[in-house]
């Protein structure tokens, strides 16, 4: 089980506010042209053949097929179940997705559709997406979707707290959640969108590290801005320095708004050149996606037959 | 080796189109050499042979300089507007023609297809775009409400950015009035031969641009002629000085772009990753072939090893290798003499006691001319590596304890062109850049160029400036 | 335009209003016709109404931020477009500037050509306004002291109603490079190039709601677009010909402080065209900054 306090050499930083204040501003500032400019660049990587079959396959191996709408059902999520254990009837040779995300109360339908899959159930809590709720409920939202099965958690911070500088109860709040997880992986919900500049990002991801986040994660894909190349550069930074800095290694799920093979694979290239190839697995990396499954099964068989797909190839589920 | 291994992803060559031979481009047409005499142009990259381009004489020299000044009365003549629309003809056409002329340079070059597509080549046809606005708004200027040309441009043109170097002359000067007779390098002959071409598709006058290839002797020739009005030369300091011997008792107008040795300062406060990125970019853009390149890294006690760090990590991620591979960071360096200039000064800088460091697994290809990025650490003022400018991917870095040490170190060179600056503090930048004596200072950010943006060196580094409305001056009456 | 060509019996267009980058009727419903200079009916032309007017506002303060963010070079790119699109359509609009104005095909023809240079002229102008309208001050003290000019926002044109599109070009111009976005009232009686004007516009990569083209009564359009709040400047140059409307457009702008360029006695569009309009529609901006360690 991960540590809920954090590393030793950074527990005065967490012991009050001002302290916590003090070193998250001390943290190296972002430069915001700069940063786009390089996401732009690793953006231009051409990724082809050999390359682009194998990128696809851990991009496929990486997903956390997700659902979180209020419409959804159990026979939408057990549909979903069947396509992340099985992405490609026609391909057996097609790898599984990570997990299926989804909404607490359908935790226990995922867990029981997954059964005897390596697929993980993750499920978000913490009164998702706004995360408006009072402590108690959201640490009742996380022991409720772990009892119901949840391998993963996807909490989200309290962005209020956070922009309005109380970053030690954003910090208690992660910790608290942490422990009401248990066995769970924590996956901690930056809502970057929200937290508007890329300093505030790089300090929210120290934050959620510090309080013991297994993964940090761009966004909830409520919001008008996701996850975008440079902030998902910008946090494989974060995961990278505090690795060096405390030998704890961080995983980072970018999710909303990846749709296509070819961002998926600019994504990957973010993984490949900036944190390194430590990162380059599921355990290390997730894309939170819905529609970039086909694209990328379309994408696959273009690979595997030269023919160009379409989308009544490929299931709708 | 990474799990995630890119496979080959090379620009097809099949966009352009080298002829076996090319002729010089005077008054219009193609012509050979009066003298007959050729010499080949090779790929950097695996010493393949592209083309074989004349190479003017004396004869050809006077040639080309009787036809730019037959041409100049009419063109100085027509209404700035009609001067303009050329331009942008030129302008568009090489946005046309700009994957074609972006692997055509890679080629000659040996410059990363990245780079050619996505600097050289838009910068280029931006600059024509620029000034083709300014040719009918001279008025507007500053320089009175009726400045006239100079008459005929002779312009030498380096091999490091070749067709945005030859931008940078012809398209100021064309807007003004003048006419040109220009030299591009004699390892980077074929972009300018091509833009001979683009200038027949934009219908432009015979004798307004006249290309003529060469070596040193035909520059040499060009700048000595007495019927040019204006030498614009961009290249190394020696021949600089030696154009300046030239010209000195002429009324010839000068202006020279020459060596730089700039200092990229980093301090505590920096945003430390993308002053990683900024020192890359500084230094290894274009195989460090830049005359602005950031080749001396001033970095503050402090974070020096922090620093270090990271950059070495980041150099362990730069791709080195075919230059038509979309995916290539840092290409072949331009040719044989420029390797061996390069090997020289990085011997001596370990013979002086600075300690070198390239990345481990860095592969260079068994053809062609390479050089793998490098990095010097414990640089003294004093050591060759930090006076002399290398021109190729290799970093000296150097330390700095206070602002004022900092300025006093950057400043204590021949040259001046350029200088960088990273910090999070606006006042202290200011500070920095009031006191910085170079032409060009960036800051939180490295090696940017745009049309509208002066360019251009202090002492050494030569004098005039390039771009903006600045440019215009070079070849204006004024 | 002519009933027939060749031996077929010809389509007409019908005109419609250029709002947001689309092309919709006046929401009116109501239209008023156009003839030649020699009394010959031309077409229905739309006889937009002040919500007509107030939706062009609107589509052109939401174009605003887009355009006036967009990069200097890319304005002159689109100008230049303009410039590239209409000499694709040289003839039609001479053709149309002919019967609009009673002009000779030739006189036309230039009319034509000199609106296609003016767009380049302008496209030029893009990225050097900041060059010639702005500077470095060398105040005395530690200080970076800049000033730039920036677009003052959305600005109302009433187009002169004499020259139907080298006119409008010569006003519209000036507005929208520097990163203004326009709301442009057509020549009265003639307002059909300026309506076709608006198709070369829409190939022309420029953004929807950054030109916004309103035919009718201009005095019925000039009023709520001289009162209107959100509208920054007003341009009156299409009230040369009734002093009485110009100074009731004037007096009514004054509620929310526009910029207003007076409409002039009699102008010369082939002429020379300077920089004057092109810098009554901006703003400067002067930015202090301390210099020291």
């Amino acid at each position: 089980m991960p540590p809920t306090a954090p590393p030793a050499a950074l527990a005065d930083v967490t012991a009050s506010d001002a302290a916590l204040r003090r070193y998250l501003h001390g943290l190296p500032g972002v430069d915001a042209v700069g940063l786009d400019a390089r996401a732009a660049v690793l953006g231009t990587r051409s990724i082809k053949t050999t390359a682009k079959a194998e990128a696809i396959d851990l991009a496929i191996s990486m997903i956390d097929l997700t659902t979180l709408e209020g419409a959804d059902t159990p026979g939408k999520v057990r549909s979903l179940c069947a396509k992340g254990v099985r992405p490609d009837p026609g391909d057996p040779g097609v790898p599984h997705v990570a997990a299926i995300c989804v909404y607490p109360d359908m935790a226990a339908i995922a867990k029981d559709a997954l059964a005897g899959s390596p697929v993980r159930v993750a499920s978000v809590a913490t009164a998702f997406p706004a995360g408006r709720a009072a402590r108690p409920v959201k640490l009742a939202d996380t022991r409720d979707a772990v009892a119901a099965g949840a391998d993963e958690v996807d909490m989200v911070i309290d962005r209020g707290a956070f922009l309005s500088g109380r970053y030690l109860q954003v910090f208690e709040e992660i910790a608290a959640v942490r422990e009401a997880a248990g066995p769970a992986h924590l996956k901690v919900i930056l809502e970057n969108g929200e937290l508007s500049t890329y300093d505030n990002i790089r300090r929210a991801s120290w934050l959620a590290m510090l309080a013991g986040a297994d993964f940090i994660k761009t966004s909830t894909g409520k919001v008008s801005v996701n996850a975008t190349l440079p902030n998902t550069l910008l946090m494989l930074e974060a995961v990278r320095d505090f690795r060096a800095a405390t030998g704890r290694q961080v995983g980072v799920k970018p999710a909303g708004g990846i749709r296509t093979t070819k961002d998926a694979i600019k994504y990957l290239v973010l993984v490949n050149e900036t944190a390194g190839a430590d990162w380059l697995s599921p355990d290390w990396f997730r894309l939170g996606a819905s529609s970039l499954l086909n694209d990328l099964l379309m994408q696959r068989q273009k690979l595997a037959t030269g023919r160009y797909s379409g989308p009544d190839y490929v299931t709708v589920d | 080796m990474s799990i995630f291994a890119y496979a080959p992803a090379p620009e097809s060559r099949a966009v352009v189109d080298i002829a076996s031979s090319y002729g010089l481009f005077i008054d219009g047409e193609f012509r050979p050499a009066a003298e007959d005499k050729v010499f080949p142009t090779h790929s950097p990259a695996t010493e393949e042979q592209l083309s074989e381009v004349a190479h003017a004489g004396a004869a050809d020299v006077d040639a080309a300089v009787r036809a730019a000044r037959a041409a100049f009365g009419p063109w100085s003549a027509l209404p700035g507007s009609e001067r303009a629309t050329y331009l942008f003809r030129i302008a568009r056409i090489l946005q046309e023609r700009s994957r074609e002329l972006a692997v055509l340079e890679s080629l000659d070059n040996g410059k990363p297809i990245r780079e050619s597509r996505d600097v050289d080549l838009p910068l280029a046809a931006a600059h024509f775009f620029y000034y083709a606005g300014w040719a009918d708004k001279l008025a507007h200027a500053g320089f009175g409400p009726d400045p006239r040309p100079l008459g005929v441009a002779g312009q030498v043109i380096p091999w490091n950015f070749p067709l945005l170097m030859l931008a940078w002359k012809v398209a100021p000067a064309l807007a003004t009035g003048n006419t040109v007779v220009l030299k591009p390098a004699e390892t980077t002959p074929l972009s300018a031969l091509f833009f001979a071409d683009v200038c027949r598709q934009a219908q432009l006058p015979p004798g307004v641009v006249n290309i003529l290839t060469g070596d040193g002797s035909t520059g040499a020739e060009l700048v000595a002629h007495p019927g040019i009005d204006k030498v614009a030369f961009t290249g190394s300091t020696e021949v600089g000085r030696s154009i300046a011997r030239t010209v000195a008792g002429t009324r010839k107008r000068l202006t020279l772009e020459l060596g730089g040795k700039a200092a990229n300062i980093v301090f505590d406060d920096a945003p430390i990753d993308q002053a990683v990125e900024g020192i890359v970019n500084g230094i290894f853009f274009n195989q460090g072939h830049v005359c602005c390149a950031g080749s001396r890294l001033l970095v503050q006690e402090s974070v020096r090893e922090e620093l270090l760090e990271a950059l070495k990590r980041r150099m362990e991620t730069l791709r080195v290798g075919d230059p038509l591979d979309k995916n290539t960071d840092i290409g072949a360096i331009n040719s044989a003499e420029q390797l061996a200039r390069i090997q020289e000064l990085a011997a001596a800088g370990e013979a002086e006691g600075a300690e070198r460091w390239s990345p481990a697994g860095c592969e260079l290809p068994g053809q062609g001319y390479w050089f793998a990025p490098t990095l010097f650490t414990g640089v003294a003022q004093s050591h060759r590596i930090a006076r002399e400018e290398i021109f190729g991917p290799v970093l000296s870095v150097l330390t700095f304890r206070t602002p004022e040490e900092a300025v006093a170190k950057a400043n204590n060179t021949a040259y001046g062109l350029s200088a960088g600056i990273w910090t999070e503090k606006g006042s202290r930048i200011l500070w920095m850049a009031d006191k910085l004596r170079a032409g060009v200072v960036w800051a939180n950010t490295f090696n940017k160029f745009d049309p509208s943006s002066p360019f251009g060196g202090y002492k050494e580094s030569g004098f005039g400036r390039e771009g903006g409305r600045h440019g215009l001056e070079a070849y204006l009456d004024v | 335009m002519s009933e027939k060509s060749g031996a077929r019996l010809s389509v007409f267009k019908t005109y419609k209003l250029f709002v947001g980058g689309k092309f919709p009727r006046s929401e009116s419903g109501r239209v008023y016709q156009v003839t030649d200079s020699q009394g010959g009916w031309l077409a229905n032309a739309p006889l937009s109404s002040r919500k007509d007017a107030r939706d062009a506002v609107v589509a052109a303060r939401k174009a605003f931020p887009g355009w006036s963010g967009a990069t200097a070079y890319n304005r002159g790119q689109v100008l230049y477009r303009v410039a590239e699109m209409l000499t694709g359509r040289r003839e039609q609009f001479a053709d149309e500037v002919a019967a609009a104005e009673g002009l000779d095909r030739e006189a036309a023809l230039a009319a034509v050509d000199t609106a296609i240079g003016r767009w380049v002229w302008y496209a030029g102008w893009s990225d050097k306004i900041a060059q010639v309208a702005g500077g470095a001050n060398p105040v005395a003290g530690p200080f970076f002291n800049l000033s730039v000019p920036e677009p003052t926002g959305v600005v109302a044109v009433l187009a002169p109603q004499d020259s139907s599109l080298l006119g409008l070009v010569s006003v519209l111009a000036p507005v929208v490079v520097s990163g203004n976005t326009a709301v442009v009232v057509t020549s009265e009686r003639a307002p059909l190039p300026a309506l076709s004007l608006a198709e070369v516009l829409a190939t022309s990569d420029v953004p929807g709601g950054v030109v916004n083209i309103l035919s009718g009564r201009t005095a019925e359009l000039g009023a709520p677009l001289a009162a209107h709040q959100d509208v920054n400047a007003i341009d009156l140059t299409g009230a040369a010909g009734d002093a009485a409307l110009a100074t009731e457009l004037e007096t009514a702008a004054a509620g929310n402080l526009k910029r207003v360029r007076r409409p002039a006695a009699a102008e010369d569009w082939s002429a020379d065209p300077g920089t004057g309009r092109l810098l009554s529609f901006v703003e400067t901006k002067t930015v202090w900054h301390p210099i020291g360690i």
